[in-house]
């Protein structure tokens, strides 16, 4: 007989009637979606309509009213959660890159694997070579964030959250503060990320895109889980709130 | 109307001025070391959550801010007399310094503090940094690095004031310039070796931080970010 289990395996993210409101504004109304190991989920929708509060709820950035949020091991909605543990398996890249402007790209990268991992200085710094190198950009080991191009910041501010080796990776419409000849760099950074089996959740605008990398698509529409599905949804919505989005574009 | 200039009495006595402006250097950077501590201390504890805290470092700062040095001065020097405490006049007047620069220094911090974005520090924590880490690594070196220049500025600007520190016979250079002006009569040309020494001072305190600037902050050095 063979001792194999099947081990069913939970998902990395799972929200479950996530509600949040900011004041009297309801901004998450009942959001449910889970994210399976090794998946990519695609948050789209109007501006306004949650997808980065729902985002931002999975790093815990925003504190839900009720319902119920699992990444990985942790209750993200638990008032006695270790935020610093989510953290080291969550990774978010933000829009406006926030790389540290008085650190090198080198220091940027090696700062949370040092102080954060006890990781030794030599190490770390291999570490950020080998992540530079993953987003094509080994040769500004030591150059400035205020030197790079803005694609060159996000790629970097890619390699730095990858370098913590984050179980799922949280983008935030990391292409929106991009030139359009920009966001190409970045987004080929993502789809080769995708293709390495990175567990990804991302909120973005680029419908190209998203068709061709989300194993699922969320369409948000005032603050519900309006429309979701595979990728195809995009081409053949089922309502006319996504059929109009896909339409306009935004 | 003549004017008749001679210095010679006034440049004989040398050493005096020197040891004068020794001893206003060597008063300006312990100064400058406590006050700076005092300072930062301060810029972070009025920012605590604790109201006793961020309460007391508002009245201290508010305090120094809206009352002269030289009471100050007084009111260390004859406070601590008062209470049995004897100190040397340097002493007493790097105390004073030091509680004035302090204040000056935690404004300016502060306004260090506030220039850096909330987003950086939401970075630091999706990185899972801790709050200490985020303060040294994120907040407080940028900080400093950004409000570098004011900071010289308020330390040039103490190491002159200590001159006020003659009224309570910390022999610095404007104290030596007292006694020799009352010593030769010839006032006008002691005060303006004088006013050139502290010039002198100036440059050399300048100089000194800047290139503590370029050590402390390597970026400077890199992009040449100007002083």
């Amino acid at each position: 007989m063979s001792r194999e289990r099947i081990i069913v395996e939970r998902p990395v993210v799972a929200l479950d009637k996530v509600h949040k409101s900011f004041g009297p504004l309801k901004v998450l109304d009942g959001v449910s979606f889970t994210v399976e190991r090794g998946e990519v989920l695609a948050l789209i929708g109007r501006s306004g309509s949650g997808k980065s509060t729902a985002l931002r709820c999975i790093d815990r950035f925003e504190k839900i009213d009720s319902g119920e949020i699992r990444v990985c091991d942790h209750r993200v909605d638990a008032a006695d959660i270790d935020l610093r543990a989510l953290r080291q398996d969550v990774g978010i890249v933000f829009q406006s890159y926030n790389l540290f402007p008085h650190l090198t790209i080198a220091q940027n990268i090696t700062l949370a694997p040092v102080s954060v991992k006890g990781m030794r200085k030599a190490e770390a710094l291999d570490l950020a070579r080998a992540m530079l190198a993953r987003v094509g950009l080994s040769e500004k080991l030591d150059a400035y964030p205020e030197q790079l191009s803005g694609g060159q910041q996000q790629r970097a501010a890619i390699a730095r959250s990858l370098a913590m080796q984050p179980k799922v990776m949280l983008f935030d419409e990391v292409t929106s503060a991009l030139d359009p000849e920009l966001t190409g760099e970045v987004l080929k950074v993502i789809e080769q990320l995708a293709a390495d089996g990175m567990t990804m959740v991302m909120v973005t605008h680029e419908m190209g895109f998203a068709r061709g990398i989300a194993d699922q698509v969320v369409f948000m529409h005032a603050g519900r889980v309006h429309e979701a599905g595979s990728a195809s949804i995009l081409s053949a919505p089922a309502t006319p709130e996504l059929a109009q989005f896909v339409g306009t574009g935004f | 109307m003549s004017l008749n200039l001679d210095f010679s009495v006034v440049l004989e006595r040398w050493p005096l001025f020197l040891d004068g402006a020794v001893m206003t250097l060597k008063l300006a950077f312990m100064a400058i070391l406590i006050g700076g501590a005092i300072g930062t201390l301060c810029a972070v504890g009025r920012g605590s959550n604790n109201r006793f805290v961020a309460g007391f470092c508002t009245v201290y700062v508010e305090t120094i801010r809206n009352t002269p040095l030289l009471v100050q001065i007084f009111l260390v020097y004859f406070g601590l007399a008062s209470i049995g405490f004897k100190f040397s006049a340097f002493s007493v007047a790097a105390a004073a310094l030091a509680i004035n620069v302090g204040a000056y220094t935690a404004e300016i911090i502060r306004a260090g503090f506030e220039s850096i974005p909330p987003s950086q520090i939401e970075a630091a924590e999706g990185l899972a940094l801790s709050r200490f880490q985020i303060y040294w690594h994120v907040i407080l070196l940028p900080a400093i690095e950004k409000v570098y220049p004011s900071l010289t500025s308020q330390f040039v600007l103490l190491m002159l004031a200590s001159s006020v520190t003659s009224q309570i016979s910390a022999e610095e250079l404007t104290a030596v310039a007292n006694y020799v002006q009352s010593d030769t009569y010839r006032a006008f040309e002691t005060y303006i070796l004088v006013a050139l020494a502290y010039i002198g001072l100036s440059l050399v305190l300048r100089a000194v931080f800047w290139s503590l600037g370029l050590v402390l902050f390597p970026r400077r050095r890199r992009l040449g970010t100007p002083l």
